[in-house]
């Protein structure tokens, strides 16, 4: 039996998890119009191949990933591509993203696909083919995994995270119930690409279906399934590590500093998908729980709208009043219906005034600590709170900011209802837009010193040339004259006229001169344009 | 008492020497105070202060020559920045101060330009990319937004134009804002 640690704090809340979990998943049928945003990744945006009205053929590359954190885009079934415009997005802004629309044409028609074999490709081979695949961390945070992937070899501990601590969510518990082979067919991809020494899966007591599915699958394979309190925020990946190495992460490190990776069991899946099936991620289990009819988990097409989900577990009851994106703690409250689910995208909540109540005004703080006790990072969030409110961003950086999870713990034990993660999500925003203002006046500063410095140099430049210039005229007079006084002993009266040709010479390079420098005053751009 | 004498004033006189070599040895080249004046102020160049330019704006405050409630592109939150570096009261914006406008960049209507070059010497970060008779452009990441050649061009084809949100650049709202808005 492994020794389990504990990470800091950490809240049980209600976990409403037997709504959904209970039923066996539906795979939808498909959508009237599919939406696909060409970001739902974290990094750059994927870079759309396809144009407005062109066919495509389910599992077809529609954006490629562009730069090094990014991640491919296919087509979820074969139709016409409506068009690439911009439409709204679950984004906390509401402001709209560029995505593709697709008009499916009811023939669900793959393009030709098939598996490899893993073993036979290069490293490098098969992280770009997960690349291109489209796979990035299902988990939530959509991180690209073949990125997280490129260093990670010959580590100490590959984790599979299956603990799902945020209430209402049952898509890791369904999928490892259902997909149990399935899932551990993706971690051996996953331990051929890490070679670590030892694979964990570390899965909350509160799902035994899923455990011994697991375990049964496990089986001779020396992954082992550790079965773990039951405690949010116990799947977020530091406290996870913690729980099951009592390793910690540093402030600001990655796991991989100290020789974990940890993965979801749903990416597991993808990677097996993609692997042994040739499939794209196109796809995902999804979550449709709340105020609906018959909550349930649906095998969704990655840009379904939320409307039609909602539809297949049986509709919102009558005082549906929205819906949360993700999970009650983390998500993202919304209103509009015709949002598509993204890669990211495990649970739609639909909202109620008798699940979800209106949060009470927010009283003072009253300095109980109460955050401080249940905080998994183990922050001081009442400070935190304090400096961002006071928009002192400086202090509440060096109290640690961003190594905040935005887990929302603290919110939850608040006495006086204090909204403080959002307090938190201000002041790093700030920080971010203060640095990028940094970054653009820096810039601004190097530009003008350097302007400043050309039109020195351009002055410099111009008046060497002008000094030039008068001394290849004096030079000319003084020849000239010298060449003029051949008899300075002659009378005055019988000075000789002098060489026309001589004179008409002089006097042209004065002339000339005198023209350069008239054309000069007049028109200063027009040299350096010449030149 | 002469030993004493004389320890005492070769103890002055070595102690002396240390000092005056180190203030040559390691003195600071210009006002480090108008570098940190310089890094709060926003750097676009705009000369809305009278000054030509941030430096030189950041010169006279370090001077005493200019009140600190000059610089609108830098906002009040420029003006408190400063107030607590040189430890100065906050002063709201003077009433010959133009008032902070949004962040935007200049764009040339590329259909109506001669070519004149008039707004590329106005530039003071070399942004309008261009030659005499061909059309110019304006590099849009590298504008500060200074309006400074919006004025010169004879055929008045610039305009200012607000920078639009983007993901990019979206902030979460202070939570006591977003709260009163939900109110009413």
């Amino acid at each position: 039996m492994r020794k389990l640690h504990t990470f800091h704090g950490g809240i049980h809340p209600a976990e409403h998890k037997l709504e959904s979990s209970a039923q066996p998943s539906l795979r939808a049928p498909l959508p009237q119009r599919l939406v696909l945003p060409l970001k739902q990744h974290i990094g750059s945006a994927a870079k759309a191949l396809v144009q407005a009205g062109d066919k495509v053929l389910k599992g077809q590359l529609l954006a490629a990933a562009e730069g090094m954190l990014s991640a491919a885009i296919h087509a979820p079934t074969s139709g016409t591509v409506a068009a690439i415009d911009f439409h709204a997005v679950a984004h906390p802004s509401g402001l709209p993203e560029l995505c593709i629309v697709l008009q499916p044409d009811g023939e669900d028609r793959w393009l030709e696909h098939a598996g490899f074999d893993y073993r036979a490709l290069p490293r490098d081979e098969l992280l770009n083919r997960l690349r291109d695949a489209g796979i990035v961390g299902l988990g939530g945070a959509t991180f690209p995994t073949h990125v997280k992937l490129n260093n990670a070899q010959h580590i100490q501990t590959l984790i599979l995270n299956g603990a799902e601590c945020e209430p209402w969510i049952t898509t890791d518990d369904r999928l490892m119930c259902e997909r149990a082979a399935e899932i551990v067919q993706g971690i051996e991809i996953l331990r051929y690409l890490a070679q670590p020494a030892d694979t964990l899966i570390g899965i909350e007591d509160n799902k035994p279906q899923a455990i011994a599915a697991m375990q049964q699958a496990c089986a001779g394979s020396g992954i082992e399934v550790v079965v773990i309190p039951t405690l949010y925020p116990s799947g977020g990946e530091k406290q996870l590590i913690k729980i099951l190495t009592g390793k910690e992460v540093p402030s600001g490190g990655r796991p991989l500093n100290i020789g974990v990776v940890c993965s979801n069991v749903a990416t597991a899946f993808a990677i097996h998908r993609m692997v042994n099936h040739g499939e794209p991620l196109i796809s995902r289990l999804i979550t449709v729980t709340g105020n609906v009819k018959s909550p349930r988990n649906i095998e969704a097409l990655i840009g379904t709208p939320i409307a039609e989900l909602v539809q297949l577990a049986g509709g919102a009851l009558e005082d549906a009043n929205g819906y949360i994106v993700g999970g009650p703690m983390m998500g993202l409250e919304v209103t509009n219906a015709q949002l598509p689910v993204v890669k990211g995208s495990n649970c739609i909540i639909v909202k109620s005034d008798k699940l979800f109540p209106a949060p009470p005004p927010a009283l003072p703080c009253i300095r109980c600590t109460r955050c401080v006790q249940v905080c998994p990072a183990e922050l001081q969030p009442q400070d935190l709170y304090w400096f961002a409110r006071a928009k002192n961003l400086g202090k509440a950086q060096s109290y640690n900011l961003f190594d905040c999870i935005e887990c929302g713990a603290c919110s939850y034990v608040c006495p006086s209802n204090i909204p403080l993660v959002q307090y938190y999500r201000f002041a790093k925003s700030e920080i971010w837009a203060n640095e990028r203002d940094k970054e653009a006046a820096n810039l601004a500063r190097e530009r003008h010193e350097f302007h400043l410095l050309r039109i020195e140099r351009e002055k410099q430049d111009k008046a060497d040339k002008l000094a030039q210039k008068e001394k290849a005229a004096l030079a000319a007079k003084a020849a000239a004259a010298t060449q003029a006084q051949p008899i300075p002993s002659q009378p005055a009266q019988s000075q000789p006229a002098p060489d026309p040709a001589t004179v008409s010479a002089t006097d042209a390079v004065a002339i000339d001169a005198l023209r350069a420098q008239v054309r000069e005053i007049a028109h200063p751009e027009a040299k350096h344009t010449k030149e | 008492m002469l030993i004493a004498l004389l320890v005492m004033s070769f103890i002055a006189l070595a102690l002396g020497a240390v000092l005056g070599f180190s203030a040559l040895k390691f003195r600071v080249e210009g006002n480090p105070l108008v570098d940190k004046i310089d890094a709060i102020l926003p750097q676009t160049q705009c000369g809305q202060c009278s000054f030509p330019g941030c430096k030189p704006y950041a010169t006279a405050i370090a001077a005493g020559e200019a009140d600190i409630n000059r610089c609108p592109p830098g906002g009040e939150e420029g003006i408190r920045k400063l107030a607590d570096l040189l430890g100065k009261e906050f002063i709201p914006f003077g009433e010959d101060t133009a008032a902070p406008k949004p962040k935007s960049v200049a764009v040339i209507d590329e259909n109506t330009c001669i070519g004149c070059t008039l707004c590329i010497q106005a530039c003071p970060v070399d942004a309008i990319a261009g030659a005499a008779k061909q059309m110019h452009t304006i590099i849009a990441v590298e504008c500060t937004g200074c309006e400074l050649c919006v004025a010169p061009c004879p055929v008045d084809c610039i305009t200012m134009v607000p920078l639009p949100q983007t993901l990019q650049t979206w902030k979460w709202q202070y939570p006591e804002d977003a709260q009163e808005k939900k109110a009413p």
